[in-house]
């Protein structure tokens, strides 16, 4: 067994607002290990960005502790890449210039790291685009630049909240076909939210399922996948994917209406 | 990335440049029309006595008013003074209206207790103040420009505050992300993000400060485009009078232009 590099431990969290308080996440418990794909689904509003939030270090948790690569969590460390729902790329800033603001931030920018950023941009088509500015992109060009951004900082751990959410479903399917290959050449270790059942099914080892507001573990599923090509594509061949589908749909306990 | 044109243009596209360019040309005869109405108009009712050229003045005279300033010079120390109050009013307005809104921005607490007082300076009309400008400034240009500034500043801060507010919350988060510092926020993403914002107080603050200019002009000063103006109309002399609202009337489109053509530099990222 490989080992763990982000262990959750029972957090919880509640949110307070001069309106009230709302309980967003009652329990949750979960240990992801080294290059593992963890997938999370679970109802709108359920506390899914929440609980990135938490293991990112932006939010500290009312209870329980997250600890990733053997050191509790306190604020963000450079151990974990965070990509929102959308790509967020500054239009004021060249290509070049977006990928490396999290350098920047940190004072990071050398040639060392420079010249890594500039393989990460040859490795993945948009070296030949690095002065473009982000409106001249494709929706999926600009989501690999986005993670090129955070791979800058070369994190071990990605956290994605909804990263396709922003594009259409053939760009979709395409982006998150790459950015897998991406995650996995890059030999991360990565945690996925998304709303898209099939998207967690195709890209994940493993899913988490939570409940309803405030979230719990509901169910965690292994993914086995008979195919042997395994890119998100594909997998929607297997014959196992529509059994998964369908367990976790239910589990879902979606009401259309 | 430019798309390759055709090289053959297809007759509907050149019919439909043809009606353009009649169109542009048609548009611009009808503005070149309207003057020489408004200028013949006014000098042959002026000759004809339909109107009275003592208040009224006419083209020619004005004409012939200019000429005089221009040849005895002091036409341009009277546009200095007054372009020179209206640029000192609209940047330090501009520039000190920002680096109050970074305050404002950087404390939540400032920003809550000095809201009403925002609201009340605001609203209340600039010019009311002009007298207690002198009073404590002094019969000169420091009242003027005093003047300017405080027709700008408030807007300015406003307006500017509201625009780093509206910077969207998710590019703050990215940059909390990567362990950003406040000053860092403020560097990296609210400035940048706010430049349009910024620019078009500038803009808006030029014609604030035109009329903050000459109203202090009216009240104190000795020179002046405001100052003619004023001084035109108590020695009953409306050819200065008109001549000099004329030349205003030039000189804030230029500079008007000037700004909005640092704004088209500015934005070029844009496209
Ligand atoms: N800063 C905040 N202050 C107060 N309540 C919040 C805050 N952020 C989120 N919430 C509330 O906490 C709950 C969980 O929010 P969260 O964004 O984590 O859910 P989510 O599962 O990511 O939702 P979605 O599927 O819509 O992305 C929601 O009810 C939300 O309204
Ligand atoms: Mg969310």
């Amino acid at each position: 067994m490989s080992q763990i590099m982000v262990h959750v431990d029972r957090i919880g969290l509640t949110y307070q607002t001069a309106e009230g308080e709302t309980d967003a996440i009652r329990d949750i418990s979960m240990d992801i290990y080294e290059k593992d794909f963890v997938g999370i689904v679970g109802p709108s509003g359920c506390g899914k960005s929440t609980l990135l939030s938490i293991i990112a270090g932006l939010i500290k948790p009312t209870r329980g502790i997250v600890i990733v690569d053997g050191q509790p969590v306190d604020g963000p460390s450079n151990k974990i890449g965070y990509m929102l729902q959308e790509d967020y790329l500054f239009e004021w800033r060249s290509i070049w210039q977006n990928v490396l603001l999290g350098l920047e931030i940190q004072n990071k920018v050398n040639e060392s790291t420079k010249s890594h950023v500039e393989q990460l941009l040859k490795n993945y088509g948009l070296y030949d685009f690095r002065h473009h500015y982000p409106h001249q992109l494709s929706g999926g060009m600009r989501q690999r630049a986005a993670l090129i951004r955070t791979l800058a900082l070369n994190p071990e751990i990605l956290l994605l909240d909804e990263p396709f959410s922003a594009l259409d479903y053939q760009t979709r399917l395409a982006v998150s076909e790459e950015v897998a290959a991406i995650i996995k050449q890059e030999g991360k270790t990565a945690v996925l939210v998304t709303h898209d059942i099939s998207e967690a099914i195709s890209m994940s080892d493993r899913i988490y399922v939570l409940s309803q507001r405030p979230a719990i573990v509901k169910n965690i599923y292994d993914i086995q996948l008979s195919c042997q090509d395994k890119t998100p594509l594909n997998a929607r061949k297997c014959p196992e994917f529509r059994e998964y589908f369908n367990s976790i749909w239910k589990e879902l306990d979606i009401h259309v209406g | 990335m430019s798309v390759k044109r055709d090289t053959v243009i297809s007759p509907e596209r050149q019919s439909y440049l043809k009606q353009m360019k009649k169109r542009r040309q048609n548009i611009a005869l009808g503005r070149i029309l309207i003057l020489i109405g408004i200028i013949v108009g006014w000098e042959a009712a002026a000759d004809l006595g339909i109107i009275d050229p003592f208040i009224t003045s006419q083209p020619s005279k004005i004409l012939t008013t200019i000429v005089d300033l221009h040849n005895d010079g002091q036409l341009y120390n009277h546009i200095w003074a007054t372009v020179a109050e209206t640029m000192v009013g609209f940047i330090v307005g501009t520039a000190l209206g920002t680096l109050m809104a970074i305050g404002l921005w950087w404390s939540d607490y400032a920003c809550k207790i000095l809201d009403p007082y925002l609201v009340v300076l605001n609203s209340l009309p600039k010019p009311a103040l002009g007298p207690i400008l002198i009073v404590w400034l002094g019969n000169g240009k420091p009242a003027i420009i005093a003047m300017a500034l405080l027709i700008s500043l408030i807007v300015t801060i406003i307006t500017v505050l509201n625009g780093f507010l509206e910077v969207d919350k998710n590019k703050i988060k990215l940059l909390q992300t990567f362990g950003a510092v406040k000053g860092q926020i403020l560097t990296k993403v609210i400035l940048p993000a706010s430049v349009p914002t910024i620019i078009s107080a500038l803009k808006i603050n030029v014609g604030l400060s035109w009329v903050g200019v000459i109203m202090g002009e009216f009240l104190v000063s000795k020179e002046g485009l405001g100052y003619l103006i004023i001084y035109g109309s108590q020695v009953f002399e409306l050819d200065l009078v008109m001549s000099s609202v004329i030349i205003l009337a030039i000189v804030a489109a230029i500079m008007y232009q000037a700004v909005s053509y640092l704004e088209t530099r500015f934005m070029q990222y844009k496209d």
